[in-house]
């Protein structure tokens, strides 16, 4: 079928599909002939009308969002977390094409490695004359320190990421090594799993090559590399953390793999060992995963401003107590510079042809080559020679007067530091246009793992696509795309490769994921504010309401108890204290749903449990995710003049979102010490707030009584109240409610009996500098409560009982902060500082 | 000439701290001009873990870990050594230095590779074109190349004021310049950048200093602490030693116990802690004179 034929046959998908000329297309010929291996895909398209296809690359999004896939952008500040973008349409890749790449790239994945373990053992490459010994030396991916640290079956590489882009005669080039850290595998398998989902049938029919089996060979070869002797080793993936651009690949990884995520601050090594700081203890780690740049991972030998690395890991793995995929260092083969000199190493080392050639290089620190790239200056692309490839591209040509002449005198000074790079255009492929497909350039990104039986190829990849035609170089930095590869198989798939025929033995694992410290600590805090928030937003949801009401804005004596109390509060200032008009509170309130740069406001506390959530991103479902998502989606969204019914309808959709958030945490949080924390922290929120209130009513004196009825409001026990004592609410009902009666879940009593539970079920420590463990001052507050004569302080006089129950309340007080900071002492981390 | 040196340092935390690993390049270098008769480490309180390798460089890595809270650490360390340098080469009798920079290139592997690897910046020491602007007046075409470095030191010792208040560790290079004040740190680290600008090879050398004044002679700077000075490669003759902060080429008062690309590869002592809080740090360095072995410095 050709593109007209297309066309006469009232398609439009294919109606505005022009290539440019000089490239090579993926989807047609020079004849504008569909090529084979893209008919049955097209023509399953053709099925469908463009509304259709607008509706799947809708679901695709949605799909995308459920899974809270994101790509962090680092400049873009305030919408960090920005969904990932997948294009509707695969790459696809025929099989007898990709037999080449998945050679070459195994061959290139073994080229590196024995690179690596020459240069970082006795350089004889240079010696040798094969690599100047300026790419070493002048290379600053060349940690000195991990000289002579030899890896676990001198695997250097563990994960190998190649960027590969086709040129215009249809063979495929190799633009850039990623051995660092290579990010990618993660988000294709994510691309994977929602394009499967949009075109099952597709899917199936075309036989596409499963990637289920490259993950599981690679994790047991990660297995494979710890320390002998440690038969069910603890793999951990390091991540940078959260504010990492790609941080939700790693969530994502780590959950796939079964690894627990870690930041650098949950390790710490004693005895030339690595150990993961949990609640209950030390656990030992036998294999990192890490994705934490080389310079980043050891403050103590490398980048001493390193917050993301664990002091002393590069003396664990020098003594070999730990493996580490990738084997600090690896970056120094991740540079341009080096393409220039493979085809001889290869020839060398492997004798062998490099079955994937590289873009052309010149690298200036050569005479030759210096002199050739200053005659062809216009038709070549600089890059910085020690730097991955494509972070920063100046093509010669485009260059004007000054910047040319400022470029060429850098290079004169220092040649060494440049690289010369011929320009490629790239192969173009159709994307999911509006109404229509359009042609852009893409480059692969493909993956090599290294295995027992050699490098294992990914069949598959991430292809990203740049949004405009022009710019030649991808990335995603620059707000490119990306689309899921689909390697097809000659035959149908089968299913079997799988399963592995022998499953290894399992140790089997009863209750939740350990808890590092950090993310106890983060928890407790989530409990805490997520508790504050809804305190916060009952309190203020109560009075809005006496303002706004239908019954107007009566001047009554509960509307004044309440100001009054919110003035005690420190909520409202003090000016509103017996004086005030009703637009001047109303306004206050918008100030305290609103204002952001203000401590307390509900917009504030909301995006301080966003921040929280999002640390702890790992740890939830996608559901649980999505409500503390709208959670801060609907604090932000600010109405552009503050309206009446719009705040409260905000503050009602606040209330049933932490309602939703707490239902999930109850019904589908394993009960691990990590739910044990995040509910210590709110029922500790709670049991202060409600002493608070109590606090605050109280010192209202006379007209406190007209506050008891909004407190119940606010305590969420009107109708128990009500049910109880058929009455205009009595300080002895209220105290008895809301202090003493445990089966009231708002009730001081309730909050301390869940803490005793906690803590009788969270690892006893002994905590460092002798600090008392929680249970003891639980106890004194049980005990509090318990022992106080209810009946005898209903029966006092008016003045006695708020003289008493204010001192009873003072030791609730004290005891409730006194339970908040042992659990801190006792469980959570401190942060590291370097001294020299 | 033999020596008893002494290093006493001490931290004191603010708060306690629970865990701390250091990193420790005390131990002086085993040189075809020097002898290391003895050699302790101790800490208190005592380290969980000592353990010892030899860095790229070839340096001597003491790796220590300290386990439980503590609210100070004290590191000493006490070493007898003997030194006795050759006489240095005649500056006028070397290499001119385009012949140095031309071998250093490291486009190929020649008898300069060892030494290339010290002409490209490093973490302290990035060359700066202002820097070989400064250079440039010591280095005129076809001068033997120590002839100009050490007309070059002798400039950087009368532009540049020692002053221990002017700068920190942490000082970047072209603040040192600017002010044209500093410490021996500075001396070096500005001394290494200009040659490194030149294309010329310069190292960093971490070091004791024996200060006390033998009859007839003059003080030397850089009292009762560590010293650093540099080395140069000079072709045939190898590295040469050059001290910046004094205007001279090492003799036997110079003790050596590391060297690097920068202080940030031999630095003394480096340590990361676990524990929150501010910390004091206080270093005592004695170099004490053998007398039996006096007679050879005359």
């Amino acid at each position: 079928m050709s593109q007209t034929d297309l066309v006469s046959s009232g398609s439009t998908l294919l109606a505005g599909y022009n290539p440019p000329a000089g490239s090579f297309d993926e989807l047609v010929d020079a004849n504008g002939q569909v090529r084979p291996h893209w008919r049955s895909v097209i023509a399953s398209l053709e099925r469908l009308t463009p509304e259709e296809l607008a509706a799947r690359q809708d679901n695709t999004l949605r799909v995308i969002r459920e899974h809270g896939a994101t790509y962090n952008v680092y400049s873009d500040g305030d919408r960090l977390g920005r969904p990932w973008s997948l294009d509707l349409l695969p790459l696809l890749i025929p099989a007898n094409e990709w037999r080449q790449i998945e050679s070459g790239l195994v061959q290139r994945a073994r080229l590196l490695n024995l690179i690596l373990s020459d240069l970082y053992g006795p350089q004889n490459l240079i010696k040798d004359g094969l690599l100047p010994p300026a790419l070493l030396f002048g290379n600053p991916g060349f940690l000195r320190p991990c000289h002579d640290i030899r890896p676990a079956r001198d695997r250097f590489l563990f994960i190998h990421g190649v960027d590969l882009a086709r040129a215009a005669d249809g063979s495929w080039w190799v633009l850039a090594d990623r051995t660092q850290a290579p990010s990618g595998a993660g988000y294709t398998l994510e691309n994977r799993l929602v394009l499967s989902r949009i075109f099952p049938d597709e899917f199936r029919e075309n036989h596409v090559q499963r990637l289920a089996s490259f993950f599981q060979s690679a994790r047991d070869a990660l297995r494979d590399l710890a320390p002998p002797g440690r038969n069910n080793p603890n793999i951990v993936l390091l991540t940078p953390g959260p504010f990492n651009e790609t941080y939700s690949e790693q969530v994502f990884l780590a959950r796939y793999l079964g690894f627990a995520l870690v930041e650098g601050g949950d390790l710490t090594v004693r005895d030339r060992r690595v150990w993961l700081k949990t609640l209950e203890g030390l656990r030992p780690i036998d294999v990192i995963l890490r994705r934490v740049d080389d310079t980043f991972c050891d403050p103590l030998e490398l980048r001493g401003d390193s917050s993301l690395g664990v002091p002393g890991l590069l003396e664990a793995a020098r003594a070999g107590n730990v493996a580490i995929g990738n084997a600090f260092g690896s970056g120094v083969v991740e540079i341009p510079a080096l393409m220039a000199f493979l085809p001889a190493v290869c020839r060398h080392l492997l004798s062998e042809e490099l079955k994937l050639p590289s873009l052309a290089t010149w690298w200036c620190g050569q005479p030759s080559a210096l002199d050739y790239v200053l005659q062809h200056l216009d038709e070549l692309v600089i890059q910085r020679a020690f730097t991955p490839s494509g972070t920063e591209p100046l093509p010669g040509a485009s260059l004007d007067g000054p910047s040319r002449a400022t470029l060429l005198e850098k290079i004169r000074r220092a040649p060494f530091d440049f690289v010369a790079q011929e320009k490629m255009p790239l192969s173009t492929a159709p994307v999911w246009g509006l109404k229509q497909l359009e042609p852009r350039p893409v480059v692969l990104r493909a993956f090599a793992s290294a295995t027992d039986s050699g490098f294992a190829v990914m069949p598959g990849g991430l292809t990203r696509f740049s949004n405009s035609t022009e710019h030649n170089a991808v990335s995603m930095q620059r707000g490119g795309a990306s689309k899921d590869t689909w390697v097809l198989a000659d035959g149908p798939v089968s299913q079997l490769t799988l399963l592995k025929p022998a499953p290894r033995v399992i140790r089997l694992e009863r209750g939740a994921i350990e808890v590092t410290s950090r993310v106890g600590d983060n928890l407790f805090w989530l409990g805490r504010y997520s508790e504050r928030l809804e305190d916060l937003i009952r309190v203020l949801r109560c009075l809005f309401l006496r303002l706004t009401g239908e019954a107007g804005a009566e001047e009554t004596s509960e509307l004044r108890a309440l100001v009054d109390l919110l003035v005690t509060l420190e909520l409202l200032p003090p000016r509103f204290r017996g004086a005030y008009r009703l637009a001047g509170v109303e306004r206050e309130i918008y100030l305290l749903i609103y204002q952001t740069h203000r401590l307390g406001t509900v917009r504030e506390v909301a995006g301080r449990l966003r921040n929280l959530a999002f640390v702890l991103r790992d740890r939830f479902s996608a559901d649980t995710w999505s409500i503390l998502g709208r959670i801060q989606v609907s604090a932000r969204a600010r109405p552009g003049r503050a309206d009446a019914g719009e705040a409260l309808a905000l503050l009602n959709a606040l209330i049933a979102d932490l309602a939703a958030f707490s239902g999930m945490e109850m019904e589908n949080m394993t009960r691990g010490h990590g739910w044990r924390l995040l509910d210590l922290g709110r029922r500790l929120e709670r049991g202060s707030n409600v002493v608070t209130l109590l606090q605050a009513a109280l010192s209202l004196n006379s007209h406190g009584l007209a506050a008891l009825d909004p407190l119940l409001e606010i305590t969420d026990s009107v109708m128990t109240y009500r049910r109880r004592y058929f009455a205009q609410p009595q300080w002895p009902g209220v105290l008895d409610l809301l202090l003493a009666d445990a089966s009231n879940p708002r009730s001081l009593a309730f909050q301390a009996d869940a803490l005793a539970e906690h803590a009788s079920q969270l690892p006893r420590e002994t905590a460092p500098n002798g600090f008392e463990g929680p249970t003891t001052k639980i106890a004194a507050l049980r005990d509090l409560l318990l022992n106080n004569d209810w009946q005898a302080l209903a029966e006092s006089s008016p003045k006695e009982l708020e003289e008493n129950a204010a001192a009873l309340l003072n030791c609730c007080g004290s005891c409730l902060r006194a339970v908040s900071d042992s659990i801190t002492h006792l469980y959570f981390t401190h942060a590291e500082t370097r001294v020299s | 000439m033999r020596y008893t040196i002494s290093h006493q340092t001490s931290y004191q935390y603010n708060n306690a701290v629970s865990v701390a690993h250091h990193l420790i390049r005390l131990k002086p270098r085993e040189l075809p001009y020097q002898r290391t008769l003895s050699y302790q480490l101790a800490a208190v309180p005592l380290p969980a873990l000592v353990q010892s390798h030899q860095d790229y460089f070839g340096n001597t890595v003491n790796f220590l870990t300290i386990e439980g809270p503590h609210r100070q650490l004290e590191v000493s360390s006490r070493c007898e050594v003997e030194v006795s340098r050759n006489p240095w080469p005649l500056p006028a009798s070397t290499l001119p230095w385009e012949t140095v920079r031309e071998l250093c290139r490291g486009d190929v592997y020649n008898s300069a590779t060892e030494a290339c690897e010290f002409t490209f910046s490093s973490p302290f020491v990035s060359p700066r074109p202002d820097f070989a602007e400064y250079a440039d007046l010591s280095f005129p075409p076809g001068r033997p190349l120590l002839e100009a470095a050490v007309d070059l030191m002798r400039r950087i010792h009368t532009d540049f004021k020692f002053d221990p208040q002017a700068t920190t560790v942490a000082t970047p290079l072209d603040q040192v310049f600017r002010q044209r004040r500093g410490v021996c740190q500075d001396f070096a680290h500005f001394q290494i950048a200009c040659l490194r600008a030149l294309g010329l090879p310069g190292r960093y050398v971490s070091g004791y200093l024996e200060t006390a004044a033998p009859p007839g002679k003059s003080k030397l700077v850089g009292a009762d602490s560590s010293h650093a000075w540099i080395q140069l490669w000079c072709g045939q003759p190898g590295w040469v030693d050059l001290d910046p902060t004094n205007n001279l080429l090492p003799a036997d008062r110079h003790i050596t116990l590391a060297w690097g690309r920068d202080f940030a590869d031999v630095s003394p002592l480096r340590g990361v802690l676990v524990g929150s809080g501010s910390h004091q740090l206080k270093v005592a360095v004695d170099v004490t004179p053998l007398r039996q072995a006096e007679g050879k410095e005359g």
